[in-house]
């Protein structure tokens, strides 16, 4: 499976929580923390996470970044299995 | 812009783009306002036109667009944008000309002035962010309140009798001679935001050819003025305010 990762910009995320409805894979929760405007943002919990774009999509705030596997860490790792 | 660095053996897939400011947006969690004014800044930066566009801010909500978006910006009086649009875009016939605008400002106030500016075919882009609610003023009925929703103003449902029928600007819009290109959208899912940026992107290439005005509704939320979560307001959108303004192309250029 590809691999992919966020990074939230917890600072100016508000909890809408609608990046958490959005992601196929249930990665994304809201923390039991809170940022410096009181609102409870949202982080990764699972690490499996593929990197499809769709919680960055519909994130309001642009608070996501998305990364995912370069092609030729895949090829390394497809060649090794082989 | 903070820097954020790329993981090991990652790469970058998406990030917002330089186009849109670092300024915190002031919108409610859930807005779609952002979603919309990212995706616009998105199709400027990626045709590398951010030079070459002008956008017009309105009254409502999004009357400050111009600290989030990271062009040449003016402000209009309410409901006057695409008016000013027109006059910036005869001035400048070289750039890009959007305004961006609510439903009160368009389909109340600015009714005069959006169906004039159609008609004249003037070569700007109309982006109309249909939310159904005054949300800046605290949810008051707007001309597109749906027939029995619940608002400030109508605590027991908007009545046909009294205040008549929610008004589709956009199917009113796409009857007209001037009118080039005319589409509904919206922006609440992932799919949605995805085909909303495929429209941006032709009515900003329709511009140059120079044939008439681009007409983009966007079918939005107001959780804050609908009194729901962000999630429920979505929800709510797809049953109710989807039947009654439905997605898709009115007016399409032909060849």
């Amino acid at each position: 499976m590809i691999r992919g990762t966020v990074h939230i910009e917890t600072e100016i995320c508000k909890g809408c929580e609608l990046c958490i409805a959005a992601c196929p894979q249930d990665s994304l929760a809201l923390s039991s923390n809170i940022n410096r405007k009181g609102y409870r943002y949202v982080e990764l919990v699972q690490d499996n996470c593929t990197g499809c774009v769709n919680c960055a999509l519909v994130c309001p705030d642009s608070a996501i970044t998305v990364f995912r596997q370069s092609k030729s860490a895949v090829r390394k790792i497809v060649s090794a299995s082989v | 812009m903070n820097t954020i660095t790329i993981p090991d053996e990652m790469e970058l897939v998406y990030s917002k783009p330089e186009t849109i400011t670092d300024t915190p947006l002031h919108y409610c969690p859930g807005c779609t306002h952002g979603v919309i004014h990212r995706v616009l800044m998105e199709v400027v930066n990626e045709m590398g036109i951010a030079e070459q566009t002008v956008g017009v801010a309105p009254v409502g909500c999004s009357v400050f667009a111009y600290n989030y978006m990271n062009i040449d910006m003016q402000e209009a009086a309410h409901g006057r944008a695409s008016a000013v649009a027109t006059g910036i875009r005869r001035v400048l016939p070289e750039k890009y000309v959007f305004s961006y605008q609510g439903d009160g400002d368009l389909a109340a106030i600015g009714t005069a002035e959006t169906i004039h500016s159609v008609n004249r075919g003037e070569n700007i882009l109309i982006v109309f962010v249909n939310n159904g609610i005054y949300g800046m003023t605290g949810g008051q009925m707007a001309p597109t309140t749906l027939l029995g929703m619940v608002t400030s103003t109508t605590p027991f449902g908007r009545e046909q009798s009294a205040m008549g029928y929610p008004i589709k600007m956009t199917d009113l819009v796409a009857q007209l001679p001037g009118a080039y290109y005319v589409t509904r959208q919206a922006a609440y899912t992932a799919a949605t935001v995805r085909k909303l940026k495929k429209a941006i992107e032709k009515a900003f290439q329709f511009q140059t050819r120079k044939k008439g005005t681009c007409f983009i509704e966007v079918v939005s939320n107001c959780p804050s003025g609908w009194k729901m979560t962000p999630i429920e307001a979505n929800d709510w959108l797809e049953k109710n305010m989807l039947p009654m303004y439905p997605l898709g192309d009115l007016k399409v250029p032909k060849e």
